[in-house]
């Protein structure tokens, strides 16, 4: 037996990994190179790749940007020898395009307007900011139609009233008349209050005290100013307005329940084309002649109706995939309806349907092009028209690229809050 | 649920703007502006400059009412609209008059209560075919592919001018001129089919436009003109004749160049009543002495106006063709101020 064993009195020192195992060359041999058929399919992607960029770029990054029309980019593109693309036509009309007609010397106010709804929309997206940002975003939606539209600041105000009566009615009502008594009154009043009080009133207050920006029509509303206007009211409005129709579709009342369901049904059985051919048409045969209905104003409406039907579907399943138990514990607590609602089953729920609460919202905003085929300009609509243009006639991936790009980062930004509020909320038995 | 009151005031407000309606003359003067239906986008007729301002020939009416009733050409709200929208825009009072390369049909006319004013372009339907194609004749396409858009009047004329020809074709349905001119350079079908004026502007757009030609055949009748509701004669006689001063003043040879000039009188006693220092035409419109010569001032008399947005100097380079002055050939014949 020879005495040659070996035992290790002091550790190792610690090496560095085999040098082909890291950095840039480990990773290019772990994820690309990792076996022959891999390397293959490597080599063939990355000659497809170049091969997409070669031919793509050369054409991107043509130096027509400074073209008056379509000939002069021809001549430009022809002297350089290989394709090109013309993007005269997108600084020639860029603004056209983010502003439809609104006035140039008032670009300021839809400008301002779309920074304040960052600014109110920053602390509902993100928790961590102040809250007291919260009072602004209240502001917000009566603040955004002014700007937008001009016109008298008592109309928004006296609007903005109708909500604090609303408030004020359930308040003060429920001691002497019940619950749900000043429950119909919060809805019932404003609504009185709106359409027969709020007008006078507000004219009267214009009178005395006349404060008012520049009025624009909403004929002028065009390009991304009108997509994102349909947009963001459409997408504000169906939530809660969903989140209602979510609960009277469950709800034991038969009159409210068959209401829900029935306007859930009818909505999502028919094309939204069709309700915005409804908007553009109909309502003009059926009310009386000279009425002067705002045809943005009827667009919005429609396109909110429908969004509402869809949220509420979204929100049903979100309430259907929560345990009973959550329910009978709410109820075990003593907490009533709307306490319930708020404090126990709306915030489960809701982050439950984030998925499809953004689907919607991204489905809502690119179904704003629709609105081109009743003739309003937006970007698709305005696309048309500026083709007319016969310095640019025949003009087609250059106008519609730009159009899909920026619908692109629209909605690829709301995608990638929806997942970064979903990784936020999630609490772990998922 | 806070942005619902806007919508609810909104609409309120909209409501409430609604007045009772008197003469659409009197509403227009009323308002201070002129609702006029266009084209959302059609090359040389109706399209928006890069500084918004919409510009072309069938603008030009609309532009020259305006300065005809309330003394401003740019007091008008342009609303465009579809093939879809047209009518009911019309019908439903949203615009008081439409200006949208409409071709004049005695449907139109009778069964959906318009008033078609008169003729501001005859146009009328063509082939345009590429050259290496070899064909010289519509009358050869037997067996062709045809772009053609859909739901137009363009569409029944071609079924009816193969079937009366006993020829075949294969159509391929396209929905815009856009679209179109793609399939057609792209050589999904051997010929696009439209009205002979939007032939020559989409060729003009080509890349190189000598290797297609138009066809001669011309196979259909497609009287393009403005028109208003039925039943508002007033205003009616207001549009039809401040498209007939246009017409008028060509043929008298006033221009908006000699216009001032002419209108400090002269021994042509139609020229005078037409610029309003004879007799009392304006009166009996319900509009001023001189309604004509601000509509002539506006852009010019027809061959201006024609000259100007489509004719041969600019790209689209239509010739003057069946709408020249009955004196020359064509088909423009105003009735006399008299």
């Amino acid at each position: 037996m020879s005495d040659t064993h070996f035992v290790r009195n002091q550790m190792v020192e610690e090496q560095d990994p085999p040098a082909a195992t890291t950095g840039v060359a480990g990773w290019l041999r772990e994820n690309l190179f990792s076996s022959v058929s891999n390397s293959i399919l490597t080599l063939l992607s990355l000659a497809f790749v170049y091969w997409l960029l070669a031919q793509a770029l050369p054409w991107i990054v043509s130096p027509t940007w400074h073209a008056e029309s379509l000939t002069e980019c021809r001549e430009i593109i022809a002297e350089l020898g290989y394709g090109g693309a013309c993007w005269g036509i997108i600084r020639e009309r860029w603004l056209q395009f983010m502003f439809g007609f609104y006035p140039a010397e008032l670009y300021w106010r839809v400008v301002l307007d779309f920074l304040l709804l960052a600014v109110a929309l920053a602390p509902v997206l993100f928790t961590n900011l102040p809250r007291k940002m919260l009072y602004f975003s209240a502001i917000y939606p009566f603040l955004m139609p002014w700007l937008l539209w001009g016109g008298t600041i008592w109309n928004p105000i006296v609007v903005a009233l109708g909500f604090v009566i609303g408030f004020y009615a359930q308040r003060l009502l429920k001691p002497s008349i019940g619950e749900l008594a000043a429950t119909i009154a919060a809805f019932v009043l404003p609504i009185i209050w709106w359409l027969f009080v709020a007008g006078p009133v507000a004219d009267a207050l214009a009178s005395v005290l006349p404060l008012s920006i520049q009025a624009v029509e909403s004929r002028n509303f065009g390009g991304y100013m009108l997509s994102i206007t349909i947009g963001v009211v459409a997408i504000a409005l169906s939530l809660p307005i969903g989140i209602l129709l979510a609960l009277g579709r469950q709800s034991d009342l038969l009159i409210v329940r068959s209401l829900s369901v029935g306007f859930i049904e009818f909505i999502r059985g028919v094309p939204l084309i069709t309700l915005l051919f409804v908007a553009s048409t109909l309502l003009n045969i059926f009310m009386p002649p000279g009425t002067d209905f705002d045809i943005i104003l009827r667009v919005i409406i429609m396109v909110t109706l429908f969004a509402s039907a869809y949220m509420a579907e979204v929100i049903r399943g979100g309430l259907a995939a929560l345990p009973r138990g959550q329910y009978e514990a709410a109820d075990a607590l003593g907490l009533d309806f709307w306490m319930a609602q708020r404090l126990i089953i709306m915030p489960q729920a809701l982050k439950i349907s984030i998925p499809g609460i953004v689907s919607t919202f991204i489905g809502v905003f690119k179904d704003t092009t629709l609105v081109s085929i009743i003739g309003l300009l937006d970007p698709l609509g305005l696309s048309r028209a500026i083709l007319a243009d016969s310095a640019w006639n025949g003009i087609v991936w250059e106008i519609y690229g730009f159009i899909a790009v920026m619908f692109f980062i629209f909605c690829f930004s709301m995608s990638r809050y929806s997942m970064y509020l979903e990784r936020k909320l999630q609490t772990g038995h998922r | 649920m806070k942005k619902t009151v806007l919508v609810g005031a909104l609409a309120l407000a909209g409501l409430s703007a609604g007045v009772a309606s008197a003469g659409t003359l009197d509403d227009v003067k009323a308002r201070g502006t002129l609702n006029c239906g266009v084209n959302t986008g059609l090359t040389g007729f109706a399209n928006p400059s890069a500084s918004g301002e919409w510009e072309g020939f069938d603008v030009a009416i609309c532009r020259a009412v305006a300065a005809a009733v309330l003394s401003d050409a740019t007091a008008i709200e342009f609303i465009p609209t579809t093939g879809k929208t047209r009518f009911t825009a019309l019908a439903s009072g949203e615009i008081d008059m439409l200006a949208r390369n409409t071709t004049w049909t005695f449907t139109r006319d009778v069964d959906l209560k318009f008033e078609f004013v008169g003729v501001n372009y005859y146009d009328g339907q063509g082939f345009m075919v590429p050259k290496e194609l070899g064909v010289s004749s519509a009358k050869e396409l037997d067996g062709a592919t045809v772009c053609i858009q859909t739901g137009t009047t363009t569409e029944l004329n071609l079924a009816d001018f193969f079937r009366a020809n006993n020829i075949s074709y294969e159509p391929v349905p396209v929905e815009t001129d856009n679209e179109a001119q793609q399939q057609y350079l792209a050589g999904a079908c051997d010929t696009y089919t439209t009205d002979a004026s939007g032939l020559a502007a989409v060729r003009a757009t080509f890349e190189s436009p000598g290797d297609h030609i138009l066809l001669p055949e011309i196979i259909s009748k497609e009287p393009l003109g403005p028109l208003v509701r039925h039943g508002d004669n007033e205003w009616g006689d207001v549009v039809r004749w401040t498209l007939n001063a246009l017409i008028s003043a060509e043929e008298l040879g006033v221009t908006s160049a000699n216009i001032e000039e002419l209108s400090g009188g002269t021994n042509n006693p139609e020229i005078n009543r037409l610029l309003g220092t004879e007799g009392s035409l304006g009166e009996m419109l319900g509009l001023d002495g001189e309604w004509a010569k601000r509509a002539i001032m506006a852009g010019g008399n027809y061959g201006e106006l024609f000259e100007k947005n489509i004719g041969e100097a600019t790209p689209i380079g239509l010739a003057r063709g069946l709408n020249a002055q009955w004196t020359n050939g064509g088909l423009l014949y105003s009735p006399p101020f008299r």
